[in-house]
């Protein structure tokens, strides 16, 4: 029969119109919220997702996963007092693997014996050079550069960061990436750990030589 | 399946023209080094005697210490197995020439035009030696060591001025036009007259006027694009028409062009893998795929046995999303506006956040490394995995048939149009989907296997009406055979590392040359990388499918009206982004 393609065609519309009225009405039966809490925002970006499974934003976001990375932020952990002990030791690993070129990092020295520090003096990130690849994040050794998930930074002007801006407290990592930092931490620990058993063994060591 | 060791056809090209081709002795090199006077000759032999009937890639390279330009042919049988590599070798001075392969195959054509331009590499006997990627105009050829962008800072990456005394300041600041161009010394823009298009037109003319029963006629040349929606991205296409039978065509591309080989050549080997990404951006895990692969190659270093399949279950996640995409895309182009493209995009969503959360990005994934990739597929997604390839993508697929394939107003569109016959795909370089619905089962994945590929039980996707219902009907079967690979790679992927190397910014690669090639969504995308043992590649060329595919585009134009091109040109599924690189 001529016509029946589209009729079949027809029919996959129409269920898809009826799913998104039927589950609509089920979460309201089930006194859930399908639309503005994370709940249904989950459901609907979900492999049983069906009916309406579009997000509205920016009144709804959707979730993003641990890995999402956006801008690099410089980490720094707060030490007594409120001092921000930054991460950075200013190797330049970042710098250096980064693709458009868009880290920028000065040095400290020693002002007395002019032998360098590791800390650094100025840290600049271009943000809008910055192609969010995540190679700073990935081969930083001490964990210090972090790929941020905030994404919603339009300005009217030029996005150079400097290291005021860039600087946040390695509390708000872990609300970010929770196992990454806990994993980081494991490591530190166990780096320290072997680090003071060998101080120790070297402690015990000397005397008897 | 025919596979000649290569080994065999290597003492037979010699012996076949002794004095003529010599065995390329570089270390690292393989292949040929053919006589400039005798290339057409050999080329032909090479087409008719030896059967490498696909010529898939030409690829200058400027050797600038060795003073000497060479142009790399890579060309593969489409029976299956290795592939050929023969080369000219000329001294680099001005004018460079090498004669044209484009009687022998006229899948160069493009491609030669894009090392002439980029390379200033003259190849004699060709009809349309115009500039491809850069305008008619521009001064000098960017992909030669010596040339230098506006914003040039050093030969390559990193750039000292960074670190460890990174005073920051703005590279556009450094240029007195305060932008990333340069003019030549006397130009004046108020008085300057664009010759590109004059000559664009002058290749179309040999189209005009004819006169037939006593009637004279003449031919319009009608500019589609480089803003018309259906092109897909800033693609035009100048067309002489005859009434509204299409009568000549010339692609008209690089308005996005970036030159991302010569981005390449600056890069180090790693800082390319993001680069990749915005080739295809649809498919960056399979750009990621293919780079990798070459990479691996000059390095000769294994890939840890979790990581291939995880390598497999990416770049089939991203067939699936591409071919989705290409079916409501193509339903958008033929009129059917945004249903098959929302409920397709559906389904790509799913993937993109399988996507996201193993690799932080949705489209620039930045996924593989050298040896594996990034990071583990976490649980909680490899669930999604599953739930997606054993149910809810089967399902959908079928829906998308159900929907679809025998609607009968798209079939009697789509049916009995010619899209390209399997003899012309083959000479013009065609690959990928529209090549097997043309009748010619030629897929890397089992005619040149890379990766784990071999492993699976799959069928190669082929279909032998070429015409467009072929072309849609395709992608729907390559979507189910892509389901299958899925499903077993997801059953039997093994526990264990996923990189074989310890993670390492910087890698050390041997000087040689590597040429990795895969099936992507959309063709064989290529990588051709050539490294002398510094940090960063000496060349590095990327043959994208899209960029040859549309060598043919004329031939499969010519004789059909021009309510067809839009829908000839979706069947292509080009993307700019790789297309102009």
């Amino acid at each position: 029969m001529y016509g029946k393609g589209i009729l079949k065609g027809l029919g996959v519309t129409l269920k898809r119109y009826w799913n998104t009225y039927w589950d609509d009405l089920v979460w309201l039966f089930q006194g859930k919220k399908r639309y503005n809490s994370p709940e249904g925002i989950a459901h609907r970006s979900s492999s049983k997702t069906r009916g309406i499974f579009t997000v509205q934003y920016p009144e709804e976001k959707l979730l993003l996963p641990e890995e999402a990375r956006y801008i690099p932020f410089l980490v720094f952990d707060e030490g007594a007092e409120g001092k921000k002990e930054v991460r950075c030791t200013s190797c330049g690993i970042c710098a250096k693997v980064c693709p458009p070129q868009c880290i920028w990092i000065v040095r400290s020295n020693d002002p007395n014996t002019g032998r360098p520090i590791p800390e650094p003096t100025e840290f600049y990130i271009d943000a809008d050079i910055c192609m969010n690849c995540g190679f700073c994040a990935e081969y930083c050794p001490f964990d210090a550069i972090i790929m941020d998930h905030d994404f919603e930074i339009a300005s009217y002007s030029r996005n150079v960061y400097n290291m005021e801006k860039l600087l946040k407290p390695a509390s708000y990592y872990k609300s970010i990436r929770p196992e990454n930092y806990a994993r980081n931490e494991a490591e530190r620990k166990a780096k320290e750990a072997a680090k003071a058993a060998k101080a120790a063994a070297a402690n015990t060591a000397a005397p008897a030589a | 399946m025919m596979t000649a060791p290569a080994s065999t056809s290597t003492i037979d090209l010699v012996q076949r023209f002794p004095g003529v081709v010599t065995a390329d002795a570089r270390p690292g090199f393989t292949g040929f080094v053919v006589e400039k006077d005798k290339l057409v000759e050999v080329a032909t032999a090479i087409r008719d005697e030896f059967g490498f009937d696909l010529l898939t890639a030409v690829t200058g390279v400027d050797y600038l210490p060795e003073n000497k330009m060479e142009v790399v042919y890579h060309a593969y049988k489409t029976t299956g197995g290795p592939g050929l590599v023969f080369r000219v070798q000329v001294p680099r001075v001005d004018p460079v020439e090498v004669p044209s392969l484009i009687d022998v195959y006229p899948s160069a054509d493009l491609q030669e035009r894009e090392a002439w331009d980029l390379l200033g590499i003259k190849f004699t006997g060709h009809p349309d030696l115009r500039r491809i990627l850069m305008w008619e105009g521009y001064e000098g050829f960017p992909l030669r060591k010596d040339w230098q962008e506006p914003f040039y800072e050093e030969d390559v990456k990193p750039f000292k001025s960074r670190w460890p005394d990174g005073k920051f300041f703005m590279s556009e600041d450094k240029n007195s036009l305060k932008d990333n161009l340069k003019f030549p010394q006397d130009f004046d823009p108020e008085k300057w007259i664009p010759e590109n298009d004059e000559m664009l037109y002058s290749s179309l003319k040999r189209y005009t006027v004819k006169a037939e029963d006593g009637m004279s006629t003449d031919r319009i040349v009608v500019n589609m694009g480089p803003q018309h929606p259906s092109t897909h991205g800033v693609f035009r296409a100048a067309l002489t028409l005859d009434g509204e039978t299409i009568a000549g065509l010339k692609p008209v591309v690089g308005y996005l062009h970036r030159n991302h080989d010569k981005i390449g050549e600056r890069n180090t080997f790693l800082q390319n893998m993001p680069f990749t990404d915005r080739l295809d951006y649809f498919n960056s895990m399979s750009n990621n795929f293919g780079y990798a692969i070459a990479v691996e190659k000059l390095m000769k270093i294994p890939v840890a046995e979790r990581a291939e399949y995880i390598r497999v279950i990416m770049a089939e996640l991203s067939r699936i999303q591409n071919h989705m995409v290409f079916v409501g895309m193509l339903l958008n182009d033929l009129g059917a506006m945004y249903t098959p493209a929302l409920y397709a995009f559906e389904e790509r969503e799913l993937i993109l956040d399988i996507f996201e959360a193993v690799s932080g990005a949705r489209m620039m994934c930045n996924y593989f490394r050298f040896g594996g990739v990034v990071r583990d597929i976490p649980e909680d997604v490899m669930q999604k995995i599953k739930d997606l390839v054993f149910d809810r993508l089967q399902a959908k697929t079928d829906e998308f048939e159900r929907l679809l394939s025998e609607n009968e107003v798209l079939v009697s569109r789509l049916k009995g149009v010619r899209v390209v016959d399997a003899e012309t795909a083959v000479k013009f370089g065609v690959t990928g989907p529209v090549l097997r619905a043309a009748g010619v089962p030629y897929d890397l994945r089992r005619a040149d296997p890379y990766s784990v590929y071999d492993r699976f039980d799959f069928d190669v996707a082929v279909r032998y009406n070429g015409d467009m219902m072929d072309n849609y009907l395709i992608r729907i079967d390559e979507i189910r055979q892509s389901l299958r690979i899925l499903e077993q790679a997801v059953k039997q992927i093994p526990q264990g590392p996923i990189n074989s190397q310890k993670p390492q910014y910087q890698v050390r690669v041997p000087a040689g040359e590597a040429y990795g090639r895969i099936e992507s969504p959309k063709g064989e995308l290529a990588y051709y990388v050539v490294s002398n043992g510094k940090p960063n590649p000496w060349r590095y060329h990327v043959r994208p499918p899209s960029f040859v595919n549309i060598t043919c585009l004329e031939q499969m134009c010519i004789g059909t009206k021009i309510a067809d091109f839009v829908a000839l040109l979706g069947m292509l599924d080009i993307v700019m982004g790789e297309l102009d690189r």
